[in-house]
C-alpha cells in the first residue's frame, strides 16, 4: 500500500475534526487490516471510483459518535438517531472530499455517503483491494478511519 | 437578508443555519437538493444562496447553471459550499457563475469573510 494514497485521508481527518468538531485527533500507527477486523457501532462509508477504487470508512463506538456529533452540530445528542447518522455521513463526506483534493492527479470520484448503524457490526471491503486502518484518539474518544483503495487501470 | 441554504445533509443545513444566526442572519430557508433550490429561488426573493455541490436529483452545479440561465434569477449571488476542493472544480463552478466558493471543512470565520466580501 502506497503511503501517498493513505496520508491524504489521515490529514483530512485531522483537518476536519480540528475545524468542525473542535478537537484535534491524534493518529496512531496505521496498519493493514487483517480479518477478522474490528467491530463498530456507527460507520460512515464513502465509495471511491474513477482513478482509484475502494472506499473510506469512518467508524465509531456509540458513545464517541454521540459526543463527536454533539460537538459537530453544536447541539447535544443522546441517542443514535437520524441526526447522528446524517452527521456521521457528512463527516465521511467532508473527509473524503478533502482527501480527494490531495489525490487530484488521480481524478478520484466520491459517492454520496452511506451510514451503517448496529452494535458490533463489521464493514466488509473487497478482498482484492488492500485496506489500511488508521486509529485516532481525541477528546471525544477513539475512532478509526479505514482506507480501502487501489489504483484503477486508467492510472 | 433572505438566504437559501441548499444541502442534502440536514446536519450541514443546521450547522450553517446556526452560524448564520450567530452572524445576525435569521431569515433563512432551506432546500434539500438542486431541483428544490431552483424552484425556491425562482419563487422567492433571495439575496443569497449557499449551495452544496453533490446532491441527489440535481447537483449544485446544475442548479447554479439553471439559476444563471433564468433572467429573473441570473443576478442572485450563489456561494458554493462544498467538499469539492480541487482547483479544476472551483474553476468549473466559477465559470458556471458561482459568486464565491467555500470548501468544507470550514469555520464560521470563513463564512463571515465570504459574506463580508459580498457586502452583506
Amino acid at each position: 500500500m502506497r503511503a501517498e494514497l493513505i496520508n491524504p485521508f489521515l490529514k483530512a481527518t485531522v483537518s476536519t475534526f480540528s475545524t468542525m468538531v473542535n478537537t484535534a485527533p491524534t493518529p496512531g500507527k496505521p496498519y493493514v487490516k487483517v480479518e477478522p477486523g474490528l467491530t463498530h457501532d456507527v460507520s460512515g462509508i464513502i465509495g471511491l471510483s474513477g482513478g482509484a477504487k475502494g472506499a473510506v470508512i469512518i467508524s465509531f463506538p456509540s458513545e464517541t459518535a454521540l459526543t463527536t456529533v454533539s460537538a459537530f452540530i453544536g447541539t447535544p445528542v443522546t441517542k443514535v438517531d437520524a441526526d447522528v447518522t446524517d452527521a456521521v455521513g457528512e463527516l465521511a463526506n467532508i473527509i473524503a472530499g478533502a482527501a480527494k483534493a490531495d489525490l487530484s492527479g488521480l481524478n478520484v470520484n466520491i459517492s454520496l455517503p452511506s451510514v451503517v448503524v448496529g452494535t458490533n457490526h463489521k464493514v466488509n471491503t473487497p478482498k482484492d483491494i488492500p485496506s489500511v486502518v488508521i486509529p485516532f484518539a481525541c477528546t471525544h474518544g477513539d475512532f478509526v478511519v479505514e482506507v480501502c483503495i487501489a489504483l484503477t487501470e486508467q492510472k | 437578508m433572505k438566504i437559501l441554504l441548499v444541502d442534502d445533509s440536514n446536519t450541514m443545513r443546521r450547522i450553517q443555519r446556526n452560524t448564520l444566526s450567530g452572524l445576525g442572519f435569521t431569515e433563512v430557508d432551506e432546500a434539500e437538493d438542486g431541483a428544490d433550490a431552483v424552484a425556491k429561488v425562482q419563487a422567492g426573493n433571495y439575496e443569497l444562496v449557499l449551495m452544496d455541490w453533490n446532491m441527489p436529483n440535481m447537483t449544485g452545479l446544475e442548479a447554479l447553471k439553471a439559476i444563471r440561465a433564468n433572467p429573473k434569477t441570473v443576478a442572485v449571488p450563489v456561494i458554493m459550499v462544498t467538499s469539492e476542493s480541487e482547483k479544476s472544480r472551483i474553476l468549473e463552478a466559477v465559470q458556471a457563475g458561482a459568486t464565491n466558493y467555500i470548501v468544507k471543512p470550514f469555520t464560521p470565520d470563513v463564512l463571515r469573510e465570504k459574506l463580508a466580501a459580498l457586502g452583506k
